[in-house]
């Protein structure tokens, strides 16, 4: 079982990406036997009210069962806190926030409401530190970074909030990580999608001084090459358990549909 | 048979304790990967008494003596490009000479000099006499001065290698950060211009416009910093490209354009 937590379908506006259709990422997830994928609507991510594109995601989750609606939610809107009782409604495995992209404060008021409704619903957020390499955006792509400050604020807001951080290198999670209380680390998760491999060997450093138990696999396809990910696990000595725990138990762990419910999950021949 | 164009090592006089540790993890990894030679440089002192992209006389020589030796060590397996600094251009000639001589198969200049600027010249002149090709370290579209190099990008290494159309250069890390569109469109005219793929970057879609700028006859594989990332590109070329077209990147565009001797396990 492998399930990716960080994925996209949709157009991206800053360049030409190949591959950002439902059908095209699911061809993506058979390259590399990906069963499932927590799916976030790109183009959302640069609206005005990101919300906007969640009915298409949900649709879109219904037609294809390997795909998990990671709905996005814009907390300086009115209205928002629909989102987060969608979410727990339909067994969402998480919702999204952008707050540099939408111009929010990352560990403003509004973040900090988010936080708290996500923690008393049991929803997860997920944020992303990145979307692209900062050397290569658009010249007209100007929104700041997620700061590692913003998410460690973000943790202690509430002691029932869970966080999925997606596409933060090695010194990101070490900040976050050894920023916090053990308490507050066991509520984070860190998809492996930006956390260089050998010969730097950032992955393996983390995961001994981190632990397996806090990652995921993502990928951030198809802005990035879904292949790099399973690399990246390839080139590493992990025992079975642990590779299992971070290609798709830790994900479950946190995934109140697979807590809850059967799984309705489809296995991909490898 | 894999070559990877674009490696590094470490050494004692390095900035990094576990340099050890990183040259044995990059050796290890290349096993797993299938990497039959790694054709790297060392960039001075890496920074500890010059700068990583100004290094000094010094730190050149015992940089490349180190990689003289690793590659002695390692036969077939390590091979290496002389790094040379143009500001000096009395050693650059002499190291140069030196190098090549002792059996390194490559010239590395990364960032001492920009790539259009005449003081390259003469280097160029020692790779087309001695068949060697030139690896460039390149910013993908360099829209300012960035601190600690004088970078240069594709459209400044296609002026020099408009300027000397015998010699072969290697453009490098196409996915090491930048817009790489702006690179692939300054040298998909020029025939004597490679597109070296490493980098951390694996963006979606980077694969498809370097085939769609070059083809496959000038693509070179290649990791840098980050071998994963390398594998991936590799495992996706396996999607995109037939198997001749993939042997081309994968080992053979570098066993034409490096010396006929460079590669001993062919």
């Amino acid at each position: 079982m492998r399930t990716d937590v960080n994925c996209f379908v949709g157009a991206y506006p800053y360049r030409r990406v190949p591959g950002t259709s439902v059908e095209s990422v699911l061809q993506a997830m058979d390259r590399v036997s990906v069963d499932q994928a927590w799916v976030s609507h790109l183009p959302s991510v640069f609206w005005r009210s990101p919300a906007e594109g969640n009915p298409w995601l949900r649709e879109m989750a219904e037609r294809h069962e390997r795909l998990r609606p990671v709905l996005a939610v814009h907390p300086g809107l009115a209205g928002w806190e629909a989102v987060i009782r969608q979410a727990h409604d339909n067994d969402a495995p998480a919702v999204r926030c952008d707050p540099t992209y939408y111009s929010l404060d990352p560990a403003g008021s509004e973040m900090r409401s988010l936080v708290e409704a996500c923690a008393a619903a049991d929803v997860v957020l997920m944020l992303a530190v990145r979307l692209e390499d900062a050397r290569q955006r658009h010249p007209n792509d100007r929104a700041a970074e997620l700061p590692a400050a913003a998410v460690r604020s973000l943790i202690r807001v509430d002691p029932a909030a869970r966080i999925i951080i997606t596409h933060a290198d090695r010194g990101f999670v070490e900040e976050v990580h050894f920023g916090s209380t053990p308490e507050e680390s066991s509520r984070l998760w860190w998809d492996i999608c930006w956390i260089w491999g050998p010969p730097e060997d950032h992955l393996q450093t983390l995961l001994q001084t981190v632990g397996a138990e806090r990652f995921l696999f993502g990928t951030g396809q198809p802005l990035r090459l879904p292949e790099t990910s399973v690399a990246k696990l390839d080139l590493l000595e992990l025992s079975t358990d642990q590779r299992s725990a971070i290609e798709s138990g830790n994900a479950s762990t946190i995934d109140r549909q697979s807590l809850t419910r059967p799984s309705r999950r489809h296995r991909v021949s490898p | 048979m894999l070559i990877d164009i674009h490696a590094h090592f470490l050494h004692d006089r390095s900035p990094r304790t576990d340099w050890r540790e990183r040259n044995a993890s990059r050796l290890q990894a290349g096993e797993r990967v299938g990497i039959t030679v790694h054709v790297a440089s060392i960039l001075g002192s890496w920074g500890a008494t010059s700068p990583i992209y100004f290094p000094s006389p010094a730190d050149i020589q015992y940089g490349n003596d180190f990689l003289l030796n690793l590659q002695w060590s390692h036969p077939g397996r390590i091979r290496g490009y002389a790094v040379v600094n143009p500001n000096f251009q009395r050693h650059a000639q002499a190291e140069l000479a030196r190098c090549l001589d002792a059996g390194m198969i490559g010239i590395k200049l990364a960032a001492s000099r920009r790539a259009d600027d005449p003081l390259l010249d003469p280097i160029c002149q020692v790779a087309r006499e001695r068949g060697v090709p030139v690896l460039h370290h390149i910013w993908q579209h360099r829209r300012r001065d960035y601190p600690g190099q004088e970078a240069s990008d594709g459209a400044e290494l296609g002026a020099l290698a408009a300027r000397h159309p015998e010699v072969s250069f290697l453009l490098a890390h196409i996915g090491g950060g930048g817009d790489w569109v702006h690179s692939l469109a300054a040298v998909r005219h020029l025939s004597n211009v490679y597109v070296d793929l490493s980098g951390s970057g694996v963006d979606g879609g980077m694969l498809e416009a370097c085939l769609d700028a070059v083809g496959p006859e000038r693509l070179l594989w290649g990791c840098d910093l980050t071998i994963d990332t390398g594998w991936a590109k590799l495992r996706y070329l396996e999607h995109l490209l037939s198997p001749a077209d993939l042997e081309l990147t994968a080992w053979r565009n570098a066993a034409r354009i490096f010396p006929p001797s460079a590669f001993p396990s062919l």
